[in-house]
């Protein structure tokens, strides 16, 4: 066990010790997504989707940050925002201490090839009509210095890293497995060196077995490319083993937010606790005797939160002040963040 | 061989040499191939393997579900209640489909209809399985609702379904299935598309339901979570046939078809944080051709030349435990 922990603690910033030394790669303030409801033949616009309500975290250089919630929760959209694919309502993000929601294109488009996205269906988010060879080699057209020859040297050189054949780079998509087609659209995003991955789900839509080959992947490639991540994943389990620290969606906002092991062993927020003890484990033994907290209910629409702590009206341990005023979101004890009435500041 | 242990009157349904093809223009699937296996009355089955492996196909080919064509069940019989299933007319088969067998299927939006209200679907069902009438089919439709842990069950027996989240359609699906106190429900990946804390719930009234009720159930899913808290029993699927079967706590503790085992290592572990998953190579093919040769061989560190060229026989590895495998994992050595 404990040269386990040294082991990776050689390969990576554990971010539980880290959170004053590590250099901070992505920050984000405030940051807020609603996208509007529009009615009638004036499109008149009657409410708003509040995705993503004012959250706000840093992603460390180096590290893996997992973020889990249920579907609805805000996930892709703090994703999304934050590679500017979708334009902040408020709030801030910076990469490098450089302001995103206010670039320009021009200044965007110098960054991008910095800052990529995996998605999580292989299926439709590459071109069917397009062979592997130029898919992944797409953006190194706009972007890289690089003749036809150099470009395709290049893309052999990718399809060897993701662990496909390069000569299979004239096939087309639909020829590969699901696992391999995931291969393809993580060759794309590391074409141009980039040093901050958004991976949405991208295990989400792979049968089990495949779903390790490809994480096992992700893991190579962060060693090799030193790549920063944000793991966006329901998957409790496998967020725990591939994340150095791990944030909790609910209904658009970050309800908690600590180191992954704190996280796990020790979660603060209510539907924290909830979330853990619904993920099955397979393990018959132990599930033989757990005991699960069952929540009641539907997660409410976005479109129509309640007030106050957005999980008040779930939550096993309400108050009335939860259905009032929304909890503030702070640090209880170092790097451990999170957002709920009921959690007493520690003394440490 | 089957082991003895199985047959006889401790079945409620028992499958055997079932196999179904299904005619495409690109050619034959062969998506199942030559499976057995019996159901005890009130035992919880589960079914797991990759997405292709045959189980969805399997059920359905029981209860003649699957579209013919393209598919053809070309052998097998289907044993339940002293008859053969895949022998009767459509009219007999349909008493029993959502009668004496009750299904649950992964997307309720699919099975339910949208221009009914959940309470004529369930009355519905009831009216032709059973004999209540009146008063005492809204009765007992109401009942069915309170059961699965539907709030405010009468009114809700007026709502139409997609005035209802996915979490409570998957509800309303197990009250139809439950409807006419069946003998045994299939549930094909019925918590598959629906958040945790909401298959959480579902997985709780399934273990209440079955303290309560005598019903057996074969719970298909490719999660391994899912199973080990719910099931009795295991079947491990791939390529169209069982690979492995055994009691839940042998499964996990002593699995014998490296397939199995190669399932339970993709799983993260605790104890393995920082570690490279033990992921298998490769993926499943698709069947075009009747198996002359192990379908799991291609991935399988331990393939040999029996391995590709004979299929495997599913047989007693230990109590109540069958593997098909021509490697016998703990003696590591090839089997005779
Ligand atoms: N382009 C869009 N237009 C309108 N609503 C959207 C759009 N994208 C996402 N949403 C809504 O925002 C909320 C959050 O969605 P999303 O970020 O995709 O959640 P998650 O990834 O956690 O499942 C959902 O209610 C979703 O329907
Ligand atoms: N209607 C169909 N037409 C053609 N092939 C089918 C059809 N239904 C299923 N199959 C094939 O049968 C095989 C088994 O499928 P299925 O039983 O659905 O797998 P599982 O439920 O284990 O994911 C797959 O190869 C699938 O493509
Ligand atoms: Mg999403
Ligand atoms: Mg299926």
């Amino acid at each position: 066990m404990t040269t386990e922990v040294s082991e990776t603690a050689d390969q990576k910033p554990k971010a539980s010790s880290s959170s004053d030394q590590a250099e901070v790669l992505v920050s984000v303030k405030n940051l807020t997504k609603h996208f509007p409801i529009r009615k009638g033949v004036f499109r008149r616009e009657v409410g708003a989707v509040k995705a993503v309500e004012g959250v706000s975290f840093d992603i460390h250089k180096g590290e893996t940050l997992g973020l889990v919630g249920e579907s609805g929760s805000g996930k892709s959209t703090t994703g999304r925002v934050l590679l500017q694919l979708d334009h902040a309502t408020a709030g801030s993000a910076t990469f490098e201490g450089q302001e995103l929601t206010t670039m320009s294109e021009r200044e965007l488009r110098k960054l991008r090839p910095r800052m990529q996205m995996i998605f999580q269906d292989p299926h439709s988010s590459l071109n069917p009509r397009m062979t592997v060879s130029s898919i992944v080699g797409e953006p190194l057209k706009e972007h890289a210095d690089l003749d036809a020859a150099g470009r395709q040297k290049r893309v052999e050189e990718l399809l060897t890293l993701v662990g496909l054949q390069p000569a299979h780079a004239n096939r087309y998509p639909h020829e590969f497995s699901g696992g391999q087609r995931q291969r393809i659209g993580v060759a794309r995003a590391i074409a141009m060196n980039p040093d901050f991955v958004v991976c949405d789900e991208p295990i989400a839509a792979l049968d089990v077995s495949i779903q390790a080959q490809v994480v096992n992947l992700l893991e190579k490639l962060q060693e090799e490319l030193d790549l920063t991540y944000l793991f966006i994943s329901h998957d409790l389990s496998m967020v725990r083993h591939i994340a150095d620290r791990v944030a909790v969606m609910y209904l658009g906002h970050f309800v908690e937010l600590a180191a992954v092991d704190e996280l796990y062993d020790n979660p603060l927020h209510p539907y924290t606790q909830a979330l853990n003890s619904a993920v099955p484990v397979p393990d018959p033994v132990i599930e033989a005797t757990r005991k699960r907290i069952i929540l009641e209910g539907d997660i409410p629409s976005p479109a129509n939160p309640p007030s106050g702590c957005p999980f008040n009206t779930r939550c096993p341990q309400v108050e009335d002040r939860c259905r009032e005023v929304n909890p503030e979101w702070r640090e209880v004890t170092e790097g451990h963040w999170v957002a709920c009435h009921v959690v007493e500041p520690k003394t440490q | 061989m089957r082991g003895a242990y199985l047959s006889g009157k401790d079945a409620v349904l028992e499958v055997s040499d079932l196999s179904t093809e299904f005619h495409t223009p690109d050619g034959v699937v062969h998506a199942v191939n030559g499976v057995s296996f019996a159901l005890r009355s009130g035992e919880f089955l589960a079914v797991v393997g990759e997405s292709g492996s045959g189980k969805s196909v399997t059920m359905m080919s029981m209860l003649k579900l699957i579209p013919m064509p393209p598919g053809k069940i070309v052998a097998g019989k289907v044993m339940f209640d002293h008859q053969d299933l895949l022998e009767l007319e459509t009219s007999q088969l349909r008493k029993v489909r959502g009668g004496e067998i009750g299904f649950i299927f992964q997307d309720p939006m699919t099975s339910l209809n949208p221009v009914l209200t959940i309470g004529r679907q369930i009355t519905e069902s009831l009216e032709l399985h059973t004999d209540l009438s009146g008063d005492a089919v809204n009765d007992r439709a109401e009942e069915l609702l309170t059961m699965v842990g539907l709030p405010d069950a009468r009114a809700r027996l007026k709502s139409y379904p997609h005035e209802l989240s996915g979490g409570m359609r998957q509800r309303v699906m197990i009250a139809i299935a439950l409807a006419c106190s069946p003998k045994v429900i299939v549930a094909d990946e019925p918590t598959t598309a629906l958040d945790v804390t909401i298959q959480a719930q579902i997985i709780e009234i399934m273990k209440e339901l079955r303290e309560r009720l005598d019903t057996a159930v074969i719970w298909i899913t490719h999660d391994l979570g899912v199973v080990a808290g719910l099931a009795d029993r295991v079947i491990v699927m791939y390529g169209g046939k069982i690979v492995e079967e055994a009691r839940v706590g042998d499964l996990y503790a002593n699995p014998q078809h490296p397939y199995t085992r190669g399932l339970l290592g993709s799983i993260p572990r605790l104890d393995q944080k920082g570690q490279e998953l033990s992921a298998i190579e490769g993926s499943p093919a698709s069947i075009r051709a009747i198996p002359t040769s192990c379908s799991f061989a291609p991935r399988c560190d331990y393939a040999h030349d029996r391995c590709h060229t004979e299929v495997p026989v599913l047989r007693e590895v230990g109590a109540e435990h069958m593997a098909a495998c021509w490697w016998d994992i703990d003696g590591e050595r090839p089997r005779l």
